[in-house]
């Protein structure tokens, strides 16, 4: 891969490049205090200057003196909420003079540039894809969004307290699944095509040579971000969660844990949904909805006469051990990415790192 | 096929007529439904349909059997869905999405003795197994059907088990756990303790269960003094279904999604899994 120089002023002409190629635009920006995916109407929303502080229970953004639009780590959501949305419509149910019919509202297809993605949110997209896209049914909702999309990826230059994706293999930089990848330094932007779509933008804009300061500088602030305070168990370890399911860490977690499902809503990964049925005054019109649910909520796992999890020790449990160990039976990796959102967005500032480091302390001391 | 039936990855409901309404027994009744479809269904007995009742939503119920070209359902009405679902009159329409799962391996286990246990008010999949190994009685050994449930006349189907009676090698036990009196052909008791008086041959069976699950696990015990092999042991679980494919993941088991890797599983591949609280 090539990498050409963009000088920082000259980078709204990437933002006029992707606007002429016909795509809305969608990066990060400050909104109630978070970084927020939105659409921009310009480069000038972009976080210039902003820098997260991150720890257990607490995420906080700070103005600093400094130039630069990705030196933060990650927002409560990234791409997540754009593909498996939290309300989508699936189908309208009407009943006619004909009878019953079934419909389905053709998906609106906006070809979208996201800027700003992180080899976190890129894993995590890949494992979605390999559940919505890959399965025995594949999504077309999911899959509606999922073609056009063009994606600008940003090699992290720091990394949060709460980051671990050098523990997941996941990051800090991004190494698939891009059209553009950027490093940002202080003056400007290291730019590289990752796609025949990405090249053609690329080509638009007046890139010079990249300096060999330039590129071990990008090499430096890259390696500056793989020294992380967490470090997650490795998968093979993390498999022996399943052996651990009557430690008595789970019950100690569960008297810190509010079952309020904020881990798995701000979890890249994580695919739950349930679906409701809504209809009009008149019971003509009936549609199926399908909303964001976790398995923290009590109903997830309820049939007739039976809940399977009522306790919070056990959804704790099926959180933790689904995402760590039986999801790799399922899509052959680890459902976490490392980008530590769920640490950070618990409201009692429960550490995942430390829960399953604190179920496997014996398995790995054995070892 | 299912895939010309379903539109790939367009899980639109089709429309289904209430051709005929049979009542079972108290609250059971059995729907005869005709499909609005050129294509015809294939399926196998143990799958299930998601079926949707007008701006009240889905529930996963089995396929009880397919007659006259009609789609056979047995459903026992519980709550928001079901109630009125049961509730239709002849003529009514719904959709219906599927079918799904994984269903009994009912060609596999040609030749051999059949065990089938089932407990509860509305076991349709196995039924839908039974019925089918009737019709081909000639492909399987011995039948042996142990059906428990409260009170005599919860059972369902109660023709049907006085005609497998009647069959040659075929033997129907009941039990009832709450009767007072014992009646004719009845024992007091759990269908679990019927398994002391079955006879079939345990090194060449394959026991098929449906049921709530303390009663599976009682009588998995019971045919471990049997000397039944767990691989001999089929059973079909129920979990709470949204989607019925695999996507929503509310029927988790482990590593499971009991709506596609299920509901029928072969007990090997669950047993560290099954009956464990809160999994
Ligand atoms: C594989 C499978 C096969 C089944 N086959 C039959 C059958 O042949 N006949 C029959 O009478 N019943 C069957 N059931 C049970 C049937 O699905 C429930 O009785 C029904 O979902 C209850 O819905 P409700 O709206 O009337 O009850 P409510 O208590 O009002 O339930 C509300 C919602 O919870 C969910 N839910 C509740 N119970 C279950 C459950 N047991 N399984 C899955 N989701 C549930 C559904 O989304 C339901 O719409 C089967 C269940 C499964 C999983
Ligand atoms: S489990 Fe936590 S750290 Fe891992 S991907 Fe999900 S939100 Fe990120
Ligand atoms: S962790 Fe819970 S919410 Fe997330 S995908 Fe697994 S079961 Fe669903
Ligand atoms: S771990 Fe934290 S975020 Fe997750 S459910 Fe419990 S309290 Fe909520
Ligand atoms: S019912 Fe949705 S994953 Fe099984």
């Amino acid at each position: 891969m090539d990498k050409g120089f963009l000088p920082r002023q000259q980078f709204p002409e990437l933002y006029q490049a992707l606007r002429k190629a016909g795509y809305e635009v969608i990066g990060p920006t400050v909104k109630d205090g978070a970084i927020v995916f939105s659409p921009l109407a310009g480069f000038e929303q972009l976080p210039l200057g902003w820098q997260e502080q991150v720890s257990p229970g607490r995420y906080q953004l700070e103005q600093t003196a400094g130039q630069r639009c990705f030196y933060w780590n990650t927002g409560p959501q990234a791409l997540k909420p754009w593909l498996f949305k939290p309300e989508q419509h699936l189908w309208q149910a009407e009943q006619t003079t004909e009878g019953l019919c079934f419909r389905q509202t053709p998906e609106q297809a906006q070809p979208r540039a996201f800027i700003g993605l992180r080899g976190c949110d890129l894993a995590a997209l890949k494992i979605h894809d390999q559940h919505f896209l890959n399965g025995l049914f594949p999504d077309p909702y999911y899959q509606t969004q999922r073609q056009q999309l063009f994606i600008i990826a940003v090699n992290c230059a720091r990394s949060a307290s709460t980051c671990f994706c050098v523990s997941t293999g996941d990051g800090p930089a991004a190494t698939f699944g891009f059209d553009i990848l950027l490093d940002e330094l202080e003056t400007g932007f290291l730019v590289a095509s990752g796609s025949d779509q990405g090249e053609v933008i690329v080509q638009q804009l007046p890139l010079a040579k990249a300096k060999t300061k330039q590129l071990s500088e990008a090499k430096q602030q890259l390696q500056a971000a793989t020294y992380q305070q967490r470090t997650m168990p490795d998968e093979q370890q993390l498999l022996k969660l399943v052996n651990r399911l009557d430690h008595p860490q789970w019950q100690d977690v569960a008297e810190r844990c509010l079952a309020c499902g904020n881990c798995t809503l701000v979890c890249p990964t994580c695919f739950c949904s349930k679906q409701e049925s809504h209809s009009d005054v008149k019971g003509q019109q009936a549609e199926q909805v399908r909303l964001w649910d976790s398995c923290f909520s009590e109903q997830h796992s309820y049939i007739v006469g039976k809940v399977f999890r009522p306790e919070i020790s056990q959804r704790y449990r099926q959180w933790l051990t689904h995402k760590l160990a039986t999801w790799q039976q399922q899509f052959e990796r680890s459902g976490c990415v490392g980008c530590g959102r769920c640490i950070s967005w618990c409201p009692v500032g429960i550490d995942l790192v430390e829960e399953a480091q604190a179920l496997l302390k014996d398995e790995v001391d054995d070892d | 096929m299912m895939t010309e039936f379903l539109p790939k990855g367009l899980q639109l409901p089709i429309v289904a007529t209430l051709a005929d309404k049979q009542q079972e027994s108290p609250g059971i009744y059995t729907l005869h439904l005709a499909l609005e479809t050129n294509s015809s269904f294939d399926f196998a007995f143990g799958q299930f349909n998601m079926l949707y009742l007008f701006g009240l939503g889905e529930v996963p119920i089995s396929i009880m059997g397919w007659q006259q070209d009609l789609l056979l359902h047995t459903i026992r009405a519980v709550g928001r869905v079901t109630q009125p679902l049961v509730a239709l009159d002849i003529g009514a329409q719904l959709g219906l999405r599927g079918p799904f799962g994984q269903g009994w391996p009912l060609h596999q286990l040609e030749g051999q003795d059949l065990v089938f246990i089932t407990a509860g008010l509305g076991c349709a999949p196995v039924v839908a197994a039974i019925n089918y190994a009737v019709e081909n009685r000639s492909k399987y050994g011995r039948i042996v059907i142990l059906q428990g449930v409260k009170h005599h006349n919860d059972l369902l189907w109660q023709p049907q088990y006085e005609r497998w009676r009647d069959l040659g090698d075929c033997q129907v036990l009941l039990a009832a756990s709450e009767e007072k009196k014992r009646k004719y052909h009845w024992r007091l008791g759990m269908v679990t303790e019927l398994l002391a008086l079955a006879q079939f041959d345990a090194n060449y069976c394959a026991v098929l269960m449906c049921g709530p699950e303390i009663m599976m696990l009682a009588a998995l015990k019971q045919l471990a003094k049997h000397q039944v092999h767990d691989k001999s042991v089929y059973l079909s679980l129920e979990r709470n279904f949204q989607c019925g494919h695999g996507s929503c993941g509310h029927c988790q088991l482990g590593p499971y999604f009991v709506c596609k890797d299920g509901p029928v599983f072969h007990y090997p591949q669950i047993k560290s899994w099954f009956g464990l609280a809160g999994v």
